[in-house]
């Protein structure tokens, strides 16, 4: 039965309640789990022991490549392909060429930003188990799940299921995969 | 302020002794509403049969906005000369409408990012709609410089795109940095926006699915993106719109800094000024806070969002539009004492032109609905008195749009040469399009709110007491 399960799915009613089973969830060494919140629950990044987003790697690089775009088409386009003389100003400048290069550091990380978002969480992904729990509903307003996914290797359904029932988990339900 | 109590810290032995007194916190959400509720209100908005009041006004906002789409037919087929730009006043309404849309865009910046950075949890109920704001407001503004440069067919010569010319566009420019500023700021501000829509178009996609309408699921289920509500996408969630936060401040400071630079780079009398940035930026937050309340309140009353926002948001509302309305007046001030100051003949007579010259009419009133108006909100009686707010905030507007006309037409009627003076006066077909503007904002924002949540539902839930993990205790419980 548990091979062809994506995993267990259990349902918290509050806050609390969740956070505390997470905890429990992440001593019991899980890796292969989440939580189905229907907002950011402060803290729970702690109680889940996730590391910090990798996101602003990501953004700081979007953001060098904006800025050495900005310079370096302004170089490009006005020293090098066609120089011109406007009102006696030199060629290249980094002053005049900041205010450009400043608007594209912020666009390029804004891009790198969202793309790095989107790829780092594997969006967009229209089809997921989760996804088909008949109340899935309510994890998008005002309840909370935890799922410990089959793939984990220390996942074993009677032993998962009494270790969620202990910590609080209601309506604990196998997902089809 | 709500602050987030940081509960891993034990309580401290000397705060036992000197017990000290408890602070109440500001509520966000009035009458302990549960989770459930605020997805109902907001959805129930978007979910209910579409109210005949929405009808009459989307009609009315069409028929505005027809007047922007008859003049610009007519400039484009005509010339734009239609327009009653002439020398020496070669700036006119376009710039001022320009600079005034998206002025009011900032607010939602402001609010969406700067409010964020500050942890001003208030601004929650008000964010979603405020960024809808900007980004219409842009949409606004981008048509005036799209269309004075006459030949819109060739507006994309703005961008460094290879043309038959093989030249390029001159980087010393403002007006080229104004470009990108204001490219990147549209851009910017639809994909904050998105990004905060995410979760909510989940909420969406579920709710009509659950209620038989799969073309509106699917619909909102295309672009909530399979999201699931994972913790572990929220974490790096959260991180990314902490950084667009983060990356927006700066952008809606130095948006309206590189508008500002339009005219404080030339050498006129009146625009050649160091105080223009700061200036700018504070018009444009006191103008846009303007707009929120204009937009907000009667939402709020239509929908009966008084839990959602309460008399706490426009307390802060008014206070933001007080504060920012007061540094406007102050350079103002400041403007006319550099002016004599500088003992410069050229600066002292514009400053003492835009007072008592041939503009005197619109410096007035500028001065009568920026410095003045915001004096209200000193008191809370007033701050109390929503229709009067409303009233109130919509004189902001006005004399916002009076504060560009008066710095960009008096600078260009009266320069150097008294044989260049002019006087400008607007055409029909520049009115027309002025006005219809607020058409195709109505339009727009009119959409909104009927489509998407005017609300953002998961951060509204986020600042809820039975949100925090430790139950809504206070620092010297026990846990």
């Amino acid at each position: 039965m548990a091979a062809n399960s994506y995993g267990l799915i259990a349902t918290f009613e509050t806050v609390p309640e969740l956070y505390h089973a997470a905890e429990q969830v992440r001593d019991a060494g899980y890796r292969n789990w989440d939580c189905i919140t229907p907002f950011p629950v402060h803290g729970l990044d702690k109680a889940m022991g996730l590391k910090r987003s990798i996101v602003p790697r990501i953004s700081l690089a979007g953001g060098i490549t904006g800025f050495i775009t900005g310079m370096s088409m302004i170089w490009w386009t006005g020293a090098v392909d066609y120089t011109l003389i406007v009102g006696g100003k030199p060629l290249f400048s980094p002053m005049f060429a900041f205010p450009v290069s400043y608007e594209l550091t912020i666009l390029f990380t804004a891009f790198a930003t969202i793309l790095g978002m989107f790829f780092v969480n594997g969006l967009p992904m229209h089809y997921h188990p989760v996804l088909k729990y008949d109340q899935i509903r309510r994890g998008m307003d005002d309840t909370f799940f935890i799922v410990i996914e089959a793939s984990d290797p220390r996942f074993n359904l009677a032993n998962t299921k009494s270790l969620l029932a202990k910590a609080g988990g209601k309506a604990i339900t196998e997902l089809e995969p | 302020m709500a602050h987030a109590v940081d509960h891993a810290v034990p309580t401290p032995a000397i705060l036992r002794e000197v017990n000290p007194a408890v602070l109440p916190r500001a509520v966000l959400v009035e009458n302990n509403r549960s989770f459930s509720w605020i997805t109902e209100k907001i959805c129930g908005i978007i979910e209910a049969k579409t109210p005949t009041w929405w009808w009459v006004c989307f009609s009315l906002a069409c028929f505005v906005a027809s007047f922007t789409v008859a003049g610009i037919i007519y400039l484009v087929a005509t010339g734009v000369g239609v327009w009653g730009h002439a020398n020496p006043v070669n700036w006119a309404w376009d710039i001022v409408n320009f600079v005034f849309w998206i002025g009011i865009g900032h607010a939602g910046t402001l609010i969406s990012a700067i409010l964020c950075l500050l942890r001003q949890k208030w601004r929650t109920s008000i964010n979603r709609a405020a960024e809808a704001m900007t980004i219409f407001a842009v949409v606004c503004a981008g048509i005036f410089p799209v269309f004075h440069v006459g030949r819109v067919w060739y507006a994309w010569y703005l961008f460094p795109i290879p043309n038959s010319n093989v030249i390029w566009q001159n980087f010393r420019s403002p007006l080229e940095w104004d470009v990108f500023a204001v490219s990147t700021y549209g851009t910017v501000s639809v994909l904050f926006w998105y990004i905060g829509l995410l979760p909510d178009l989940a909420v969406l996609r579920d709710r009509f699915f659950a209620a038989g309408n799969t073309f509106r699921s699917f619909l909102y289920g295309l672009f909530a993106l399979g999201w699931r509500g994972s913790n572990r996408h929220w974490s790096n969630y959260e991180m990314a719109y902490l950084i667009l936060a983060g990356i927006s401040t700066p952008l809606v400071l130095s948006v309206h800094t590189i508008v500002s630079f339009d005219f404080a780079v030339s050498l006129l009398p009146g625009w050649h000024t160091t105080i223009f940035p700061p200036y700018f930026v504070a018009g444009a937050i006191f103008s846009g806070f303007g707009m929120v309340l204009t937009l907000m309140l009667p939402l709020r009353a239509i929908y009966g969002l008084q839990d959602l926002i309460t008399q706490y948001h426009i307390d802060c509302m008014c206070k933001i539009t007080l504060a920012t309305g007061t540094i406007v007046g102050y350079a103002y001030g400041m403007e006319f004492f550099i002016a004599w100051y500088s003992t410069n003949p050229y600066e002292g007579f514009a400053f003492v032109n835009r007072a008592f010259g041939h503009y005197a009419w619109a410096y007035w009133v500028m001065i009568s609905c920026n410095v003045i108006t915001p004096q209200f909100f000193w008191f809370k009686s007033v701050r109390e008195n929503t229709s009067l707010v409303w009233i109130l905030s919509i004189f902001v507007n006005v004399g916002m749009w009076f504060e560009r006309f008066v710095i960009i037409v008096t600078s260009l009627a009266r320069d150097f040469l008294p044989s260049s003076w002019g006087y400008y006066s607007p055409s029909i077909v520049e009115i027309f399009t002025f006005f219809g503007t607020f058409g195709v904002f109505s339009v727009l924002f009119l959409l909104f709110i009927r489509f998407l949540p005017v609300m953002p539902m998961a951060e509204l839930k986020a600042v809820l007491p039975q949100a925090d993990v430790h139950g809504g205790r206070g620092l010297n419980d026990k846990h």
